[in-house]
């Protein structure tokens, strides 16, 4: 069917076209109602964390959602304890500095590769395409001798540096340099700016909801990667947040409100900045899903 | 000397220079070690010794390991019961949200909100949920209302699956954000022609709906499927007492990758089984993307 290959789905489509009201019948409320119960089912498992971790330990054990006498000791106990608030750190340089280096150098390698005409591009091009198909499991092994004998070992550098740079990130950027008009590009070179410039303040700010979409995405990947800091970090001092959480082992003496608190500290940050972007978060999922 | 250069010149100059740190990360931190990877995987080394050179033992040891094809057979269940279902409950939610507007952006939002979370964050959750009477929430309510208790992680039967429902759960969003935004891409010319001529709701999800639809399906397939054969982290934190178990159950490939490499230190053996894992992926991939071709 040569009509599917038109048929794309696209970011915009989402947020503006929405279906014709239609007249509220009982079909509609039943399909309504059914949407929502499902969306509080979906919901529950974040809603008990938060719940369980406002809770004294005697009530953990049990259904109500809402604590009799909920309080914040669990979350001052679990701060004033110090490893967290270390994990926390931790986490928050790690994603931030890993997704500054995504901003600028996927982008500059996307730039590169859709605006300029030099030789070597084509290689270049499907050599850093190929590294997609690479699975990052296969790569832990040789990062991790690299690391021993680099002294890399239980540093951020270590466990930053597989991530610096994605071969996903610079396509989406690459995808998105495509929409910039050549003849932009060509009026700023007339104008005098070299083309360090001419990437910065122009065409930068043409793909600022990519560069948004691709910011999320690193930062939520590394706010929750797993196995890599799992691997390269040896001392309690330096764990990120999930290796941390990870760390508190053995349920037959877990308290259990203790721990949800645990749970609750590392997702709270990506909820917080879920509901304050979601419309931009939304749209840069569906651009990145689809366009990377 | 640069002056004296055409603009053409200047533009290969510039290209390079904006290009030698990511061509030299993309060689360092990428194609070297994939490189060394499948040198290793020919190697006998505890990390420690020399490296001897064992041509395909590795491989033939595995080949032979009754745990590996356990984990293997774990890694396919994970990704042939958690694709389908995935996208089947994706599929529906999306079909049915996209056709109603009260309060729209808010249920969009109950159903997208998992998939912000930590996998580690939310399988201690999951976890928590799964535990026997008194502390397990699911036990507590089945006793509740006089259902006899599920044993779930500590069943060879169940441990899976209930591993499997947690990381379904957390992708669920993102898959019903890309099927509404494919559902909303569809001309609704086609609706309106189908209307007109009488044609039933049933048949227009089959006949133009889906059809339709398939460079989103196609697109969600391989993904998640991507995704479920390298499921680690909701296994590894919900079975942290015996990662894999009870009696590697719930063994997945990546964990005995992990095990291999980072428990016993015997890394040409655990090389050789990341070789294996890049080209069961690889496979699986071109086998989906054949399959679901433009005929």
């Amino acid at each position: 069917m040569a009509v599917t290959e038109e048929i794309r789905p696209n970011a915009d489509a989402l947020l503006h076209a929405a279906p014709p009201r239609r007249p509220a019948n009982l079909g509609q409320i039943l399909r309504w109602t059914l949407l929502f119960l499902g969306g509080i089912a979906m919901v529950m498992p974040i809603a008990y964390m938060i719940s369980t971790s406002l809770k004294w330990p005697h009530e953990v054990y049990n259904l109500q959602l809402i604590p009799d006498e909920p309080h914040l000791e669990n979350y001052t106990y679990v701060l004033e304890d110090g490893r967290f608030y270390g994990w926390f750190i931790n986490s928050i340089v790690i994603a931030v500095v890993t997704t500054v280096s995504n901003v600028l150098f996927d982008s500059l390698v996307g730039y590169t590769l859709c605006k300029f005409r030099f030789p070597g591009r084509y290689i270049v091009f499907i050599a850093i395409l190929s590294t997609l198909m690479i699975p990052t499991e296969m790569l832990v092994i040789p990062w991790y001798l690299m690391s021993q004998q680099l002294g890399w070992l239980d540093t951020y550098w270590g466990i930053m540096f597989p991530g610096l740079m994605t071969a996903f990130g610079t396509f989406l950027m690459k995808q998105f340099f495509e929409t910039v008009p050549d003849d932009f590009i060509e009026a700023a070179r007339i104008d005098g700016l070299n083309e360090l410039q001419i990437w910065w303040t122009v065409a930068m700010p043409l793909v600022k909801p990519a560069l948004a979409a691709l910011a999320i995405f690193v930062f939520l990947g590394n706010w929750t990667a797993f196995i890599w800091p799992l691997i390269v970090t040896n001392s309690v001092e330096m764990y990120t947040l999930p290796v941390g959480l990870s760390s508190f082992g053995d349920e037959a003496d877990v308290a259990w409100e203790l721990i949800m608190t645990g749970a609750a500290i590392s997702t709270i940050p990506t909820l917080v900045v879920f509901l304050i972007f979601q419309r931009y978060i939304i749209q840069g999922v569906v651009m990145a899903g689809l366009k990377g | 000397m640069y002056r004296n250069l055409t603009i053409k010149q200047k533009q290969i100059v510039w290209a390079w220079a904006f290009l030698a740190l990511p061509v030299l990360f993309y060689s360092v931190i990428r194609f070297y070690p994939t490189g060394n990877a499948m040198l290793i995987s020919f190697q006998d080394w505890n990390l420690l010794g020399t490296r001897t050179w064992t041509g395909l033992d590795n491989y033939t040891t595995l080949l032979s390991d009754p745990v590996f094809w356990q984990v293997f057979r774990n890694t396919f269940i994970y990704l042939l019961l958690g694709t389908p279902v995935s996208l089947v409950v994706a599929f529906g939610i999306a079909y049915h949200l996209d056709k109603v507007r009260f309060m729209h952006g808010f249920l969009r939002m109950l159903y997208f909100l998992p998939f912000m979370t930590s996998a580690v964050a939310m399988a201690w959750v999951w976890r928590w949920f799964y535990q026997p009477v008194p502390v397990g929430l699911f036990n507590n309510a089945l006793a509740s209302i006089g259902i006899p208790q599920i044993n779930f992680l500590n069943s060879t039967t169940n441990a899976l699956p209930a591993i499997l429902a947690p990381a379904v759960w957390a992708g669920l969003g993102f898959q019903v954000i890309i099927f509404m935004a494919g559902l909303r891409a569809i001309p609704r010319s086609y609706y309106e022609a189908a209307r007109i001529d009488g044609v039933s709701t049933w048949t227009v999800l089959w006949e133009i709906t889906l059809p339709l639809l398939r460079p989103t399906i196609v697109f969600l397939v391989v993904f998640s499927s991507i995704g479920f054969l390298r499921i680690f982290d909701h296994v590894f934190n919900m079975t942290t007492n015996n990662p894999g178990g009870p009696l590697n159950s719930t063994k997945p490939l990546v964990l005995m990758i992990y095990q291999t490499a980072f428990s016993s230190f015997d890394m040409g053996y655990a090389a050789a089984q990341t070789v294996v894992l890049f080209i069961v992926l690889l496979l699986v991939s071109l086998f989906q993307l054949w399959i679901m071709r433009d005929r």
